[in-house]
């Protein structure tokens, strides 16, 4: 059983992480999904195994299944949604600003890329390019 | 005194929900942040006092003997860097109820602020590695709210890399709280340093590099740093001064902790933080001198500056690590100073861009006073703190032989000397050189509100009092470095607590 568990999880932590190269926000997510789970499998495959409900009293405590791997799942599920869904309201409001969910690189960023060349032309044109998106910036 | 452990997790959480309910009266919002971030502010001094006499604070989550609860333990380390970071959060929120930009204009600006707060404090009295994980979580789901508050593109863009990048962070963290646990069948930390070194050598090591890595990517160390100078500027001013001054100080927490915690010095990863620390400041440094713009700057340059922080921890000696403790602390405030200067530097000449702005040596020659103390301090010069840290950990490399790190140090410090004179001579020496700069500082609109200058003259007269007091903090971190070089006492005080 913990075989099949760990090739789940392997299986998901790859196109998991294929996803998770990908330049729209969309794929990123369903990625970000993906490795969650394989990390949550990993986490209940850590324990000790199968064994009877871990309430005191009922059965001998040898005999007990692990409850904290199970703890620290629901723990680590609940973050991982809440977060999900924090970023999908982010690429919503990216969708509604520039019609698309694309992950773009940072206006500066470019600029200093430009720049390496030393030309001068290729700097009045990123100037005007960074005072446009600053100017968008402020709206 | 074990009962005020909690505290500073508690109360800006009760203030929080106190906050959300009190959401249409602003004025009720602020009174209520103050006093929880003042009441947190008292309660570690407190601790600091108390710890400092020698006794480490340990408190079991609702009386649970350890390997079933969660353990809450204030040592020297958690309780100095509780009352850096209180006092921080504090002024900041002064600094922004006096701005009036994002903090009057969103009723969620507060109660996510003090849950940011809540859990800067529970990554720092955590002795449990999963809680830590939650208290990571709580801080970073704060942050990414407050980086995005506003919604403008450039926050949109910049929050979802970082979003994404600390979702990938958590995730190789989970990825090590599972392992760890199928390892050893613990993730209390003070079981876990028992437990640790009987493992294998390569497992050993397996687990520090996936705690390094995890941890390096908060706290910005190369080549994990990519995402930083990206997403702080475009965060509202105000809340990148507590993003620059706590969060990665919080993942540089979390590795020294962990490193020194729970693996034992046979298994340290000394030569290897060695080289992640001269990397981390030579590109930090190099980024800042390419940038234009002011807050992009100071990004690239806290990337610099966690290079140091690593470096002392990496020699692992009494020397190093009490050199690394000063200077977080000392970079801290300094930090934050700089970027509430920063905020005070866009709004009184309209714009932070070096190649635009330009002569407020004259207009404004408050704020160059304010921007010129903690830059000197920053740059290493004598008499302040900044020098005291750099040298304390100077010595000690050469103490330790290792000469390539100590050349590597001291050129970046000279670098880090020509950051601050390039932003000196663009922001305050000169003409404004955009005319619609020069009328925006003529007119009345560009005055700054006084509390604003209130708040970043508090933090400024904190990063002094960090040079006339540096001799006791000093002794204090080298107490602390004691302490986190025999992890059996705090063992003996967490396990050693309820048998």
């Amino acid at each position: 059983m913990s075989v099949l568990l760990a090739f789940a999880a392997a299986f998901l932590f790859a196109t998991g992480t294929y996803l998770l190269l990908q330049r729209r926000l969309s794929r990123i997510l369903i990625g970000v999904g993906l490795i969650g789970h394989g990390s949550n499998i990993l986490l209940l495959t850590s324990g000790t195994g199968r064994g009877v409900a871990p309430i005191i009293g009922t059965a001998d405590p040898t005999d007990f299944a692990d409850p904290l791997p199970q703890a620290l799942a629901l723990t680590s599920i609940v973050i991982t949604f809440g977060v999900t869904a924090f970023l999908l309201a982010l690429g919503y409001r990216s969708w509604r600003i520039t019609h698309d969910d694309v992950v773009e690189d940072d206006v500066e960023d470019r600029f200093i890329a430009r720049r390496r060349d030393g030309d001068q032309m290729v700097e009045e044109e990123a100037q005007a390019e960074r005072e446009q998106a600053r100017e968008e910036d402020r709206r | 005194m074990n009962a005020l452990v909690p505290l500073p997790v508690i109360v800006p959480l009760l203030g929080a929900s106190l906050a959300v309910l009190t959401a249409p009266w602003r004025w009720a919002q602020r009174v209520i942040s103050l006093i929880a971030l003042t009441i947190n502010v008292v309660v570690s001094v407190v601790l600091l006092v108390d710890v400092d006499d020698g006794e480490m604070l340990v408190m079991q989550a609702g009386g649970w003997k350890v390997p079933l609860g969660i353990t809450l333990v204030v040592d020297r380390l958690s309780a100095v860097m509780l009352v850096v970071s209180s006092l921080m959060l504090l002024s900041v929120l002064v600094y922004a109820i006096g701005q009036g930009a994002e903090e009057s204009r969103y009723a969620s600006f507060n109660p996510v602020y003090l849950v940011l707060a809540a859990g800067v404090s529970a990554s720092f009295v955590t002795g449990d590695l999963f809680n830590l994980f939650v208290a990571f979580e709580m801080m970073l789901v704060a942050s990414y709210v407050l980086l995005t508050l506003g919604g403008r593109p450039g926050q949109v863009r910049s929050g979802m890399s970082y979003v994404v990048i600390s979702l990938v962070a958590s995730t190789f963290f989970i990825t090590a709280l599972a392992l760890i646990y199928a390892a050893t069948g613990t993730v209390n930390m003070a079981e876990l340093s028992q437990r640790i070194p009987e493992l294998s050598d390569g497992v050993r090591t397996g687990f520090s590099l996936l705690l390094i890595l995890v941890f390096g990517i908060k706290a910005g160390l190369f080549p994990l740093f990519f995402w930083l100078p990206d997403s702080y500027p475009t965060a509202p001013g105000a809340i990148t001064a507590v993003f620059a001054g706590l969060l990665t100080k919080v993942g540089v927490y979390a590795i020294i902790r962990s490193q020194t915690l729970l693996f034992p010095p046979e298994a340290q990863q000394g030569s290897f933080l060695l080289v992640l620390a001269g990397f981390t400041m030579v590109i930090g440094v190099l980024g800042a001198l390419a940038q234009d713009d002011l807050r992009r700057m100071l990004s690239f340059h806290i990337v610099s500056h966690i290079g140091y922080m690593i470096f002392g921890l990496a020699l692992f000696t009494l020397a190093g690590i009490a050199g690394a403790v000063f200077y977080v602390v000392h970079h801290i405030v300094v930090k934050t100073a700089l970027f509430l200067v920063a905020g005070l530097v866009e709004r009184r000449a309209g714009s932070d861009r070096l190649s635009r702005i330009g002569g407020l040596v004259r207009s404004a020659p408050m704020i160059a006073v304010l921007f010129a103390l903690p830059a000197l301090s920053i740059a290493g010069l004598p008499p302040f703190s900044g020098f005291v840290g750099k040298f304390a950990l100077v010595g000690s490399g050469i103490e330790s032989d290792e000469w390539a790190i100590v050349a590597v140090s001291l050129i970046v410090s000279l670098l880090t000397m020509y950051v601050m004179v390039r932003i000196w001579s663009g922001v305050f020496w000169g003409e404004p050189e955009d005319p619609a700069i020069a009328s925006w500082i003529a007119s009345d609109e560009s005055r700054v509100p006084h509390l604003m200058t209130g708040a970043a003259t508090a933090v400024v007269g904190l990063s002094v009092a960090l040079m006339i007091f540096a001799g006791p903090l000093y002794d204090y971190s080298k107490r602390t470095a004691e302490d986190l070089l025999a992890p059996d006492s705090y063992v003996e005080a967490v396990i050693g607590d309820h048998e």
